[in-house]
């Protein structure tokens, strides 16, 4: 009991040193970390005093949490008209004409074509068009994402395959964000988290930000940009779209796309030089120069349609070939909206719509609020606590006492070099790990009483409480922990917070409650040599 | 120095006894929970119920709860119910799920911040679209379920059979119980609450487990008591610790719900509950179970084959 060996002790004390250390960023204010940076003597290395403050949820900072979703109705959509311009193309070059035109399916195309010859010589430029997929290495390569089938009577029929939709959806999800990040970045705020959640949802987090309504309408926005020309009304190749200068009316837009927004290079907001009004300043890359620059020369006095998401924006007339790969959006914008949807255009459409699945925003006021409170309930539970171990178990009490304090003070040290998320239900956690961290400490004291009682010497009744205290101890808290850890797997977001702080406390409990307990106690023993527990 | 002391040294207290009004009033207490469940129902939160939350604060520092009311049951979201909340001037607003799939939610956020942002700031916005709400609902329901059998192979694994079986049917009186608590006291019932729940769990086998550990040492050391003597002994020996801890969790968890602002108040409030369930449960019900569990006869069996009992 009342030896240890050096190395225990070294390896035991080194543990809460470190860790104490690593809690006190989270301790002091921004400034004040600065301060104590820059107050150290040079030739104290820098990684000496921990910098990295603990984390703090959206909900104790303020922030919106925003959960969108991949349409995967919307991206098969996308998929089958591009399939169907594929299969048009390569009837085109075979020069085949189906009987009854490309007819759309469920999940492809079909087309009939009764010659035999001609299917010859179609079906393996079709079977062109399907990729193979999966990497060779797990034996998949046989699995390709568009199925290529005909039937006797001539109907030939292209189907994407659930391997090849999934494929499709995991990469309009890497896109998507790729494309938010680079809108994100754009509304200057600190530190957003943009991450892959599931199979098709993105989760994006940003802190900080007073408007969420104007981050949903930035996640939001496909922002497809399209230049096409106004049609005839009637024409047959045409798309009736709704126009912006029409106040909502639908007007015939030909389908031929003559340059997409991937062809821009930039987009910047600025000011009509006579009207005053916001517009939208871009410039397109040299392919998109040049198509733009053809199908102006060709079509003076037409109007172009300039086509976002759908929506005829503008339609202004042809005056002259515009030849210099530049141009402008006007739209009726106000300063904000033409800024975003600069934004929008340099950073790219998305490959398919996104919805909003879960949105939670805090105010930044609410989260300061909750954050004093938190620390209010934590001093008030400490005190409390404390004070009554004290008045319970005295001497021994006090090192109770300790062990709690250094307790806490491991929970924020963990969490602060794990870059552990301090959460609302987290802060819950470490009040009520005051009052349960004590547990251990009062299965022991007891066992060592009841051993007192039982006839013991002192010595050997506190080496027998810590004993025979353990086995109960570990039984306790592997109880506690299943039950922490299901939530950790299962929870997200604040409520994970809540479970990693009830998980590292379980953990650190052990070194605290126990081996620096004992080590104290055997101090106090050595200097003391007490004939009676002082309890 | 005089120290304090809840409960006293070397009580013999007959606990046993008591089972003759514990069973039955934990009993009914389930029935009447399971029975005002399916009844009544829990009051969910839009966690589990999908629709859109929102916490204001007037900036005036008075709100005008039915000019609020009026005004937001107007924009034909359906039901609308506001509340006061928390300090002066704070309003809690729920809307119910709209239909028309996840887009249609955003809808309701827009329309009430154009609407009440003049005169009121949107503290707190929170809108579940319904196959969220409904994942939620599963992942809880889930995790509490996993919870238990995890614990129950662990009890199996660490225990006597009759042990574990006492453990368990002790934490279901709980989860049930507290279960009974939401649905009487009306408390929101959100994703916080099944980490309350979960919580419950660990603390309720923490007290089970602290007594029979006590009781597995007694069996060993006094193969001819009675188990109702036996387990007597166990709980008056460990009422002390029991006590102790209940008190320091229960000051803790006062200090949470006094202090700890709105949001966790509720959550607070469930544990401390949850805290005198399970200390109650680990005492009256968990233990007294193990006379008809046949405590005695499994372990003079294992005896007799003369299995070696886990070494302490």
């Amino acid at each position: 009991m009342l030896r240890f060996s050096t190395s225990k002790v070294v390896a035991t004390m080194a543990i809460i040193v470190i860790g104490l250390l690593l809690a006190v960023p989270s301790a002091l204010s921004p400034d004040q970390r600065k301060a104590l940076h820059a107050s150290l003597p040079s030739w104290v290395p820098s990684w000496v005093v921990p910098s990295r403050a603990i984390v703090l949820g959206l909900d104790l900072q303020g922030g919106s949490h925003v959960l969108l979703e991949v349409d995967t109705q919307d991206l098969l959509r996308t998929q089958t008209t591009q399939l169907r311009d594929d299969v048009r193309r390569v009837l085109r070059e075979t020069r085949v004409t189906p009987q009854g035109g490309i007819q759309m399916t469920q999940r492809g195309v079909q087309i009939r074509v009764t010659d035999a010859a001609d299917r010859e010589k179609l079906l393996p430029k079709l079977r062109e068009l399907s990729q193979p997929m999966g990497s060779a290495i797990l034996g998949q390569s046989g699995t390709r994402d568009l199925i290529v089938t005909d039937a006797p009577d001539g109907l030939i029929n292209l189907t994407y395959t659930d391997a090849g939709m999934n494929e499709k959806v995991r990469r309009a999800v890497d896109q998507a964000i790729e494309v938010l990040r680079r809108r994100v970045d754009a509304l200057g705020t600190t530190e957003p988290n943009i991450q892959r959640q599931g199979a098709d949802r993105i989760l994006v987090q940003v802190p900080g930000l007073q408007d969420p309504q104007r981050l949903k309408d930035i996640l939001g926005k496909t922002a497809k940009l399209e230049f096409r020309l106004l049609g005839q009304q009637g024409a047959a190749d045409a798309d009736m779209l709704p126009s912006r200068d029409a106040g909502g009316q639908r007007v015939p837009v030909e389908r031929r796309v003559i340059v997409e927004g991937g062809d821009l290079v930039d987009a910047q907001p600025a000011f009509d030089s006579r009207t005053n009004e916001p517009i939208v300043n871009f410039r397109f890359n040299i392919r998109g120069a040049q198509r733009f620059a053809q199908a102006t020369t060709e079509n003076v006095g037409r109007a172009l349609a300039i086509v976002l998401d759908n929506e005829v924006i503008s339609a202004p007339v042809i005056q002259t070939p515009i030849t210099g790969g530049q141009g402008q959006i006007s739209g009726r914008y106000t300063v904000q909206s033409a800024t975003d949807l600069a934004v929008l255009l340099r950073a790219g459409a998305l490959p398919a719509k996104l919805t909003v699945v879960e949105e939670r925003t805090v105010g930044p006021g609410l989260g300061q609020d909750s954050i004093q409170a938190g620390k209010m309930a934590t001093y008030v539970a400490g005190v409390l606590v404390v004070i009554f171990m004290f008045a319970t178990y005295g001497v021994f009490g006090f090192i109770a006492n300790i062990a709690l304090l250094v307790h806490v003070g491991l929970i924020f040290g963990l969490m602060s070099i794990l870059e552990a998320t301090l959460t609302l239900p987290g802060i819950a956690g470490i009040v009520l790990t005051i009052g349960t961290a004590v547990d251990s400490n009062v299965l022991i004291y007891e066992r060592i009483r009841e051993e007192v009682h039982g006839g013991r010497s002192l010595v050997s009744a506190i080496q027998a409480g810590f004993d025979r205290a353990f086995a109960t101890i570990i039984d306790s808290n592997s109880t506690m922990a299943i039950a922490a850890l299901i939530l950790f797997f299962l929870g997200s977001g604040p409520v994970r917070g809540f479970a990693v702080v009830f998980i590292l406390g379980i953990l650190t409990t052990v070194i605290t409650a126990v081996t620096l307990t004992r080590m104290m106690i055997a101090l106090w023993y050595q200097w003391a040599r007490p004939k009676t527990l002082p309890f | 120095m005089r120290l304090l002391r809840l409960w006293p040294e070397s009580a013999h207290f007959d606990f046993m006894r008591f089972r003759r009004w514990s069973f039955p009033l934990s009993a009914f207490l389930s029935l009447a929970t399971i029975a005002l469940f399916l009844s009544v129902g829990l009051n969910f939160g839009i966690d589990f119920k999908g629709g859109t939350l929102m916490e204001l604060q007037a900036k005036s520092g008075t709100a005008d709860v039915a000019k609020v009311r009026q005004t937001a049951e107007g924009f034909g979201f359906g039901e609308v119910e506001v509340q006061e909340f928390g300090t002066a001037g704070g309003l809690s607003l729920r809307f119910p799920i709209q239909s028309g799939g996840e887009a249609a939610q955003s809808a309701v956020v827009q329309k009430a911040r154009d609407t009440f942002s003049p005169e009121y700031e949107f503290q707190r916005v929170e809108t579940v679209g319904p196959r969220v709400s409904g994942e939620l609902v599963q992942s809880g329901t889930i995790g509490i379920i996993l919870a238990v059998i995890a614990v129950l192979f662990y009890l199996w694994f660490r225990f006597e059979r009759e042990l574990a079986v006492g453990a368990i049917i002790g934490t279901l009186h709980d989860i049930v119980l507290t279960i009974g608590f939401f649905v009487i006291t009306r408390h929101e019932f959100n994703m916080t609450s099944i980490a309350a729940i979960l919580t419950i769990v660990g603390y309720s086998l923490n007290e089970t487990v602290v007594v029979f550990d006590r009781t597995r040492e007694l069996l060993r050391r006094y193969k001819t008591m009675p188990t109702r003597e036996l387990l007597n002994l166990s709980i008056n020996t460990t009422m002390s610790r029991t006590v102790m801890t209940a008190t320091t969790t229960a000051l803790s968890l006062i200090a949470l719900v006094t202090f700890g602002g709105r949001a966790i108040e509720g959550f607070a409030q469930v544990m401390l509950t949850g805290v005198v369930i399970c200390t109650y449960s680990a005492i009256f019900i968990s233990s007294p179970m193990l006379i008809y569990l046949g405590l005695r006869s499994s372990e003079s069996a294992k005896a007799a084959e003369g299995e070696v009992a886990p070494a302490e």
